[in-house]
């Protein structure tokens, strides 16, 4: 059975998914980003769905899933490059994916991953993040 | 059979005064000279309607339009009605032409049947109900190709009403102008997702300026266009909300989920550059 692949970048995973998706597929992937994340310890996730032209409710459900997932294990999650049909498909299932930080392309939703990330570091260095943006106003 | 023949007969017999009577009928209808129709072609429709009814009742059918002797002149009264539709003609203008026929057939039938008061009856009877179905075709023919148009201008008003504007680099506006449904709501989110996604703006404001009325399915329709554009990662600001339209969705109860909202087109353009890090000053004189 085939699988998507999950790349590694430094401290972020990336996820392309270049065939359609089919149930088998799409539970395979929840269990091995879950797991990779966890052996990884990566603190972002990309998943790259502009390949995906169709989706029904359960896999629909199941990027919501993935996302909810990876975010519990403390990594940054955004799904990047949904295509209109897509889109339109889950608003009319009721989909609304909540919670879920989205991108237009995969250089956005890396930048996103990256100031997320620079976030993270500045607080745990223990500078004030209202005083940094102070400046930067 | 031996009736239908029987005004074939007076048909051909006084088939060119009969002719130019209807003529002379139909240009009495209108009052004169109509300038919309020319005198050579009403007398053209004449002569070949008379020349397909002669054909059509020598065949010896009842009436039918699907029978193969009568859908030649169905077919011929659906392109006169076609043509008068075009001509600018009303669809009681339009059933005259059949119904003006009457008179002079009437006449002549009259005329020839005068001393047998049954079978003039009968042949009256006869002809009236035939010419009166032929006139409800041509109303009917008439009254499809005027809905004909008016689905066509829908069509091109629903193309025309959608227009997705760059205002600025990375932001989108899409004016919306009359009321919202489904079928309209489809295709703005279908023009907007794809100009997002042709564009790569990641933001897109909907101007609602030109929204008679918000009830809760309008609501509902631009909360789905919110949310996909969410799912697509742009982010989406409603502005032209007028005071009324404020106090309804409040009274509704409508929940915009957090979406930004803006009173004009302005405040939402100046929100748009103020988070894309652009500064608008004016020079110091």
């Amino acid at each position: 059975m085939d699988r998507i692949p999950i790349l590694q970048m430094g401290e972020f995973l990336l996820v392309t998914i270049q065939v359609d998706m089919h149930d088998q597929l799409a539970l395979a992937l929840q269990d091995d980003l879950t797991s990779k994340i966890e052996k990884s310890g990566a603190r972002g996730v990309l998943i790259d769905i502009s390949a995906l032209e169709m989706v029904d409710s359960f896999i629909g459900r199941l990027i919501a899933n993935i996302s909810g997932m990876s975010r519990i294990l403390d990594a940054q999650t955004v799904l990047v490059g949904m295509q209109p049909a897509v889109a339109i498909t889950l608003v009319e299932l009721g989909l609304s994916l909540t919670g879920v930080k989205t991108a237009l392309n995969v250089e956005r939703g890396m930048h996103f991953l990256r100031a997320a990330r620079a976030d993270d570091r500045r607080e745990a260095g223990g500078l004030s993040s209202e005083a940094a943006h102070g400046f930067t106003e | 059979m031996a009736q239908q023949s029987r005004t074939a007969a007076i048909l051909t017999k006084h088939r060119d005064d009969l002719n130019a009577e209807w003529m002379k009928s139909l240009q009495a209808a209108v009052g004169g000279k109509d300038s919309r129709i020319s005198e050579s072609q009403l007398k053209e429709q004449t002569a070949q309607f008379t020349a397909l009814l002669l054909a059509a009742l020598q065949a010896g059918e009842a009436f039918n339009a699907k029978s193969s002797e009568w859908k030649a002149i169905t077919h011929f009264l659906e392109e006169v009605s076609k043509s008068r539709v075009a001509q600018g003609f009303s669809s009681d203008e339009t059933a005259m032409f059949i119904f003006s026929f009457k008179k002079p057939l009437f006449a002549r039938l009259r005329q020839e049947l005068g001393k047998d008061a049954e079978a003039l009856a009968e042949e009256t009877w006869a002809a009236t109900d035939l010419l009166d179905r032929m006139g409800m075709l041509t109303v009917r023919a008439f009254q499809k190709t005027r809905e004909d148009v008016i689905n066509r201008q829908q069509m091109e008003m629903l193309e025309l009403s959608t227009p997705v504007v760059k205002l600025w680099d990375g932001v989108l506006a899409l004016p919306m102008i009359g009321t919202l449904d489904s079928a309209r709501t489809q295709i703005v989110m279908e023009s907007l997702l794809q100009r997002i996604v042709d564009t790569g703006s990641e933001l897109a404001i909907i101007d609602i300026t030109g929204v008679p009325t918000v009830d809760t399915l309008v609501a509902q329709h631009l909360l789905k266009t919110v949310t996909a554009i969410r799912l697509m990662g742009a982010d989406c600001i409603i502005s032209g909300v007028r005071p009324q339209i404020a106090q309804t969705i409040v009274h509704l109860g409508v929940d915009l989920q957090g979406v930004t909202t803006k009173a004009t087109l302005a405040d939402a353009l100046s929100l748009a550059l103020k988070r894309s890090g652009y500064v608008v000053s004016r020079p110091k004189v």
